[in-house]
């Protein structure tokens, strides 16, 4: 009993230091850097979310900017002024009753992560019997539709015109906040029975099943819970980048995701948290590769494309060579750290 | 709705069906020799006409043999992409391979926007493939009428070599049972190396014929053919040839007749083919027309 | 009441007759064990009483409960468990998880209070980590608990197996092959260690086995299936001595415990 409320002292204290954080960097740093802080936050959400289904679970899903989307919009037509709506829905007007309703944004994002789970439900419905690659085709197939169908819905979604001047709510400590709630929820989740039922089917699903594993519930849960952060976590780059249209959710994004969960190690939270940190950093670094720069004084054109292609590169990287990523399936925890710094402390 | 328009947008339909049909064998014989989904399929199919422009805007070679060149490339870079994204790991978990192949896809893309640029160039159309013929009543572009033949004869090729030919016969083999092949003394490193030549091969073919039809070439061209011949080797039933092609046309005449006889539909296009995809993935995994 | 009993199940596949018109009863505390040739439906048999496979006819009673057809967690969350003939274990779980996730089924905390580490989840996590520590105890297999499950050598994952799937809390036990690939030395051990489990736990046995002297030496009653059809019942002796029996299966093998 003693651990376990030295460890919750000890996770309590990081959550202070965070804020601590938090509030020294709205002080002091420059808005480039909160801008990345936030993106990193940001990321770790979208990845942890996406390993929990992919990682821990073993449904190697690629529908991940789907759900972000359908987060990303149904937040935004809730929180945006009537007034901001009539501006971007020139064409057609947004139909009842968004079109008057405006709720505050915590209000909206709940909404938004919560209707993104139902989709996630759904969609994991007939991912039920499908496995490998098929799994995968499928979770993209829908995620295109989605796409889709946001890009037609012009009286919903504004189609692909999208939708633009958004209120920025998303600061650090929205993104810093939902981050730790993720992770934190994700952890509980996967060092609990539920989270072994969910191991197990990853592992050997008919062996899972013959232990009484319902493949069904777990199977939802994992694809209904990974939704939901994914759909906080589309609302809250909704938010950030200030523009949404259809093609903001694309594979592109998934993509980039499964970069960060793979290198990160697919079942590890710990390793994706720190590989989005990483590769946040890294993306933007890239970004100053790719638009012109003055070397003393010589115009050197940007390369466009560079990015995507060293983000390509690292993903063929890590899967021909570093096949486990940064962690493998080992977690950072208090019990570890405890381990090898006090080795004889065994009680 | 015309006669007249009807049998345009038909012959519209089986010409692209047959594109479609080119590229989807390539899928679907790497899926099923591999059991892989080779997403960077599309890509191969959209080097291929970087190859070809390069090698007349480069070279200044009369287009006859550029476009021999290209396919040699291209046939090249396939078993190139074989060996070394997907052969180091043949022993590894399903994951890994499909993450190999996701990131080859990103590579090839993105490698063709850094290296050609993203703006679309102008694919070099010889003064024969430009012309418009009426028959019937009916104008049809001198491509669709040398599609078809072209395509036919690629088929009976293929045909011959998985019928009739050793490689052919290792090839089915493989589908079949890939261990029992091994033991039984079967290269198989050569044969799948053999076969992505062909899959790239005759996505080249494909890849020029589309671009004698559609000359703007731009990095992500791959991306729309790639998954409408990918839904047509699924719909078609994957891992088999006749199943391509089917699914091909399939593909090729719905894409076309949704457009005209449903056109508020139209900008759902996209939706539909993914829909067709997860319903039989879902129903009928063997495809549509069964299996080889 | 009897724990397992069978009314006529038939299983086909298309035109192929895997099992016809099986018929067992069990009694509480009885082990039986079900043995033939190779291919005569005996894992058809296990796999139609947990669920994997539905009867094409017949119909499954446990506890005059009618289970056919039911799910196969369902099943295991009644009281039936199993083990397989090629091992299933979760090979990057830790032997102490792998255990751990036969006691999932019995778990009465929802995913809510797991979450919030609710005390009455806290609760029973602490049970079930007690429970199955002691259930690698009984295997032997305590030392090994952090080990990953896919590291041990073969006769411990076959033990560890058999501890997963006590941790289901079983009425009825399926064995299938458990002796497969041991040397005499460790069948006379694993047939002790049956024996000891059935009497620790009040357990139903049925075993699959085709090691003779493990299926002779410890059960009572013996059910001989040959191309789907049972072709004798009765106990080792009467089944050693049974023509039809050693026409079919045994040959001229004639040393048995």
């Amino acid at each position: 009993m003693k651990k376990n409320i030295l460890y919750f002292l000890l996770s309590i204290s990081i959550i202070l230091l965070v804020i601590v954080f938090i509030i020294i960097a709205n002080r002091n740093f420059d808005s480039y850097v909160i801008r990345i802080l936030n993106l990193c936050a940001i990321y770790i959400i979208l990845g942890v979310s996406l390993n929990l289904i992919n990682g821990f679970t073993g449904q190697f899903s690629l529908g991940h900017a789907g759900f972000m989307a359908i987060g990303a919009y149904l937040s935004a037509l809730l929180y945006m002024s009537p007034e901001l709506k009539e501006v971007n829905f020139f064409i057609v007007p947004l139909i009842m009753p968004f079109r008057v309703i405006q709720l505050p944004f915590f209000v909206a994002v709940i909404f938004a992560g919560l209707f993104s789970a139902l989709i996630g439900f759904l969609i994991g419905i007939p991912c039920l019997r499908l496995k490998g690659d098929y799994l995968a085709i499928v979770t993209f197939g829908f995620s295109e539709i989605i796409r889709v169908i946001f890009n037609n819905l012009q009286n919903v979604t504004n189609g692909p015109i999208g939708l633009k001047g958004l209120p920025t709510y998303t600061n650090l400590w929205w993104s810093f906040g939902i981050a730790i709630l993720t992770v934190l929820v994700v952890k509980n989740l996967i060092n609990s029975s539920y989270g072994r039922a969910l191991k197990s089917i990853r592992e050997n699903e008919t062996a899972a099943e013959a232990m009484g594993v319902n493949l069904f519930f777990h199977k939802s849960l994992a694809f209904a819970i990974g939704a939901f952060f994914a759909g906080l976590g589309g609302a809250l780059l909704g938010s950030f980048i200030m523009t949404i249209d259809p093609n903001t959710f694309s594979f592109l994004l998934t993509f980039q995701l499964i970069v960060i969960v793979i290198v990160g190690g697919l079942g590890s939270i710990t390793g994706t948290v720190i590989s989005a940190i990483i590769i946040t950093v890294l993306m933007e670094t890239l970004r100053s590769v790719e638009a012109p720069m003055n070397i003393f004084g010589l115009h050197v054109p940007g390369i466009p494309g560079m990015r995507m292609l060293v983000f390509a590169i690292l993903l063929m990287t890590v899967v021909l060579f570093f096949k486990k990523g940064l962690m493998g399936k080992n977690e950072w925890s208090w019990d570890g750290l405890l381990k090898k710094y006090f080795p004889d402390n065994e009680r | 709705m015309t006669f007249n328009v009807l049998l345009q947008n038909l012959s519209n339909g089986i010409s692209l069906g047959f594109l479609f049909a080119l590229i989807a064998i390539g899928y679907s014989m790497v899926y099923g020799i591999l059991n892989l989904i080779n997403f960077a399929h599309g890509d191969i199919f959209m080097m291929a006409t970087f190859f070809v422009y390069y090698a007349i805007a480069l070279f200044s070679i009369p287009w006859g043999l550029a476009f021999f060149v290209g396919i040699l490339l291209t046939v090249l870079l396939g078993i190139s992409v074989d060996r070394f994204a997907y052969r180091p790991l043949r022993n590894s978990p399903r994951i890994s391979c499909l993450c190999s192949a996701i990131g080859m896809s990103f590579l090839l893309e993105n490698f063709a926007i850094v290296v050609f640029g993203g703006r679309p160039k102008s694919f070099f159309r010889p003064e024969i493939f430009t012309k418009m013929y009426t028959i019937f009543n009916v104008r049809i572009h001198s491509v669709s009428i040398v599609t078809p033949v072209i395509a036919i004869l690629a088929l009976l090729v293929l045909t011959y070599i998985i019928y009739r030919t050793k490689i052919g016969l290792a090839m089915r083999a493989i589908s079949r049972d890939f261990d029992t092949a091994n033991l039984m003394g079967i290269n198989i490193n050569k044969t799948i190396a053999f076969t992505f030549a062909i899959g790239s091969g005759l996505a080249a073919i494909g890849a020029i014929l589309w671009a004698l039809r559609y000359p703007q070439i731009y990095p992500y061209m791959g991306i729309f053919p790639g998954w409408r011949a990918f839904a047509a080797a699924i719909m078609g039933g994957i891992g088999s040839i006749r199943g391509a092609t089917l699914g091909g046309f399939l593909v090729g005449l719905l894409s076309i007749m949704i457009v005209v006889f449903l056109p508020a539909l139209a900008g759902y296009k996209d939706a539909f083919i993914f829909i067709g995809v997860i319903i039989v993935l879902l129903f009928k995994p063997k495809g549509l027309f069964g299996e080889e | 009441m009897s724990v397992l009993k069978t009314d006529n199940i038939t299983m086909q596949f298309g035109g192929l007759t895997a099992v016809s018109n099986f018929n067992i009863e069990v009694k509480d505390g009885e082990l039986v064990g079900l043995i033939g040739p190779n291919g005569a439906g005996k894992t058809t048999i296990f796999n139609m009483l947990t669920g994997t496979y539905k009867p094409t006819r017949g119909k499954i009673y446990f506890y005059d409960k009618e289970i056919n057809g039911k799910g196969i967690d369902r099943i295991t969350s009644l009281g039936i468990a199993r083990t397989f003939q090629n091992i299933r274990l979760f090979s990057d779980l830790s032997v102490l998880d792998n255990v751990k996730v036969g006691a999932h089924v019995h778990l009465k905390s929802s995913v809510w209070k797991t979450i919030a580490r609710w005390p009455s989840y806290l609760h029973e996590e602490e049970n079930i980590n007690e429970r199955a520590i002691s259930l690698l105890k009984v295997v032997h297999l305590e030392d090994l608990k952090n080990d990953l499950a896919g590291s041990l050598p073969y006769g411990e994952q076959r033990r560890l197996e058999i501890a997963r799937a006590l941790a289901t809390s079983p009425k009825l036990l399926l064995l299938d092959e458990p002796a497969a690939g041991m040397n005499p030395q460790e069948s006379k051990d694993l047939m002790k260690f049956i024996i000891e489990i059935q009497n620790r736990f009040k357990l139903t046995i049925i075993l699959i086995e085709h090691d003779m002297k493990v299926v002779m030496g410890i059960c009572k009653r013996i059910i001989v299936l040959d191309y789907g059809i049972t072709i004798a019942e009765g106990n080792p002796i009467e089944i050693q001595n049974n023509p039809e029996v050693i026409k079919a299966y045994l040959g001229v093998e004639a040393t048995y415990a």
